[in-house]
């Protein structure tokens, strides 16, 4: 059951733009959609990765973003230099909760900012001394990297400096892989296309390093993809598929290593967890390598269950069997889980609006805790994602692209729902407006949320935000008071 | 002229992908669909068509090859 019917959400869409003047209207309009499950392809309702219109605010974020903070950062043995001025490196650092085993500064980089600070003068005659400078001092003072890679900030595009040319020479030098990575901040319309830089970059310089190099393998071995272990969320994947038989060789890229990368290849099957930031790779990999790849959901019980049964559908019958047992064993826990929290949840209204993968992924474990997603939407997705998110969203509900500040509020405004998972720029917007919320990028500093045990602490977190008593603290006392005395008179 | 993959989906259609675009589409029909001759015109659910150089059938799926747009879908 919708909260809102169909002609409902249609008028209050028509209502949020009456705002704009035509031209922005026309244009934000095709950015809006109401689901229809009939639907195959998402392509005439919704329009994505359109560039934002100026004066509206947007919660995108650049390539560099895309590249540097999601997709090289979290290999922790990789030294990734912020290649320009200081501030986009030093903002972004450790911004991500990207969790990793390892002595940080010793063998592991991923919190530390590397940065080749440019300055006016390096903008005037160039910074590719300086680079080559910094990879060295790097060298020199972190002997334990196994590799670097060079992610140019907005100005190297701008001045035009050589990057290759000083890491080719930089490689041959230290033999290590120097990777440059060309995803200046004004490529693309969002992070997006840094994930595709990326995943090029790494097509190019790592994938194929040790190709041909004896590397022992077993039926079972497959790699995680476009996990990022936030808070840890890679590990409770990992838990499953190791329990169910399959031997995990690598990471991408959250607790990575350039090891696991390179060894990516001679895997028998791909997961794929984080579509949109890795599907680039794993096409790739399935071109080149014959690696099928897979997605897969590990958001609440029953899309694990369907999850853990489909990457099993790819293996032998000791997997089969494997995949039951690992269903078996944590079905009890999470009925447990499920037990506790559904009752304190039921019936909610929750409404997304994330980047990547989330806003279709967890819809399936609110759904398990009895809860509604009234509305979803994306930062940065593509029509392939929008195709996807039909199949999983309720009918008649409300789907929005790169939505922007304003209508965000007014949606939420007529929508009312009772809990709202975004990012940090969205947070306190609406903990003003009296509404729960939860980050659901850095799942507001908690985690993991993938997995069995991610699912307890997810259905926690949600009940300890939601069923919060500071929510009915909001009104002051004599805010209160009248509001019941006219109650009483009434 | 256009860099394209084509690969096979779970259910065994053929799956058109435009990296250039994150553009991806099921192949509605292919002109040439036999060992020898294997290519032609394309056309796309999306109502967009592309043309691929007649090549033997490839032993295997996905392949990357260069396509020619003749219609787009309009967007």
């Amino acid at each position: 059951m919708a909260a809102l019917t169909r002609e409902e959400t249609a008028s209050l869409i028509a209502e949020v733009l009456e705002v704009y003047p035509e031209k922005a209207k026309k244009d934000r309009a095709k950015h809006l959609m109401i689901n229809d499950k009939e639907l195959e392809s998402s392509k005439k309702c919704i329009t994505s990765n359109r560039k934002s219109l100026p004066g509206v605010m947007t919660m995108r974020g650049c390539a560099y973003a895309g590249s540097k903070g999601v997709v090289w950062g979290p290999i922790k043995d990789i030294i990734s230099i912020s290649h320009g001025p200081i501030g986009c490196g030093q903002y972004a650092r450790a911004g991500r909760r990207n969790y990793y085993v390892g002595t940080t500064g010793v063998d592991a980089f991923c919190e530390m900012n590397f940065t080749s600070d440019f300055q006016e003068k390096d903008i005037v005659f160039g910074g590719d001394k300086k680079l080559a400078k910094l990879i060295d001092e790097i060298e020199m003072l972190f002997p334990l990297n196994k590799g670097i890679s060079v992610q140019s900030e907005c100005p190297i595009g701008l001045i035009g400096d050589d990057i290759e040319a000083v890491s080719k020479k930089a490689a041959a030098a230290l033999n290590k892989p120097v990777v440059p990575v060309r995803c200046e901040g004004f490529r693309g319309v969002s992070q997006s296309l840094g994930h595709h830089i990326a995943n090029d970059s790494v097509r190019d310089w790592i994938i194929h390093n040790r190709d041909g190099q004896p590397f022992e393998t077993t039926p079972y071995d497959v790699a995680i993809l476009g996990d990022y272990n936030i808070g840890g969320d890679a590990w409770a994947s990992r838990i499953l598929l190791e329990e169910m038989g399959l031997r995990v060789v690598a990471q991408w890229s959250g607790d990575g290593t350039l090891a696991e990368m390179e060894n990516t290849p001679k895997v028998k099957l791909n997961l794929l967890h984080c579509y949109r930031s890795m599907n680039y790779i794993s096409r790739h990999m399935e071109e080149k390598y014959g690696i099928p790849w897979l997605e897969y959901n590990f958001f609440g019980p029953t899309k694990i269950k369907e999850s853990l049964r489909k990457i099993a559908s790819f293996f032998d019958d000791k997997i089969k069997a494997g995949a039951e047992a690992v269903i078996e064993k944590y079905t009890p826990m999470m009925d447990e889980v499920i037990a506790k929290y559904k009752p304190r949840l039921e019936g909610k209204k929750v409404m997304l609006y994330v980047g990547g993968l989330r806003p279709r992924h967890v819809v399936g474990a609110y759904e398990d805790l009895g809860m509604e997603v009234v509305g979803t939407g994306y930062e940065f997705a593509h029509n392939d994602d929008y195709d996807r998110t039909i199949k999983d969203m309720g009918d008649a509900t409300l789907i929005y692209d790169d939505v922007t500040g304003y209508e965000f509020e007014e949606f939420v405004k007529a929508m009312k729902p009772d809990l709202i998972g975004s990012g940090i720029k969205e947070k306190y917007v609406f903990h003003k407006m009296g509404i729960p919320f939860r980050q659901l990028h850095s799942w507001d500093y908690s985690g993991p949320y993938h997995g069995c045990d991610g699912f307890a602490i997810f259905a926690k977190d949600m009940d300890l935000t939601l069923n919060n008593p500071c929510w009915n603290l909001m009104k002051t006392p004599w805010q209160k008071d009248a509001s019941e005395a006219e109650k009483k008179a009434a | 002229m256009a860099n394209i993959m084509i690969r096979q989906n779970a259910a065994g259609g053929l799956v058109f992908y435009l990296p250039k675009r994150d553009l991806e589409a099921a192949i509605n029909s292919i002109e040439f669909d036999t060992p020898e001759k294997w290519g032609g015109e394309l056309k796309l659910e999306n109502g967009g068509s592309y043309y691929v150089d007649p090549i033997a059938k490839p032993p295997r799926l996905p392949i990357s090859v260069r396509a020619k747009r003749l219609g787009a879908a309009e967007d």
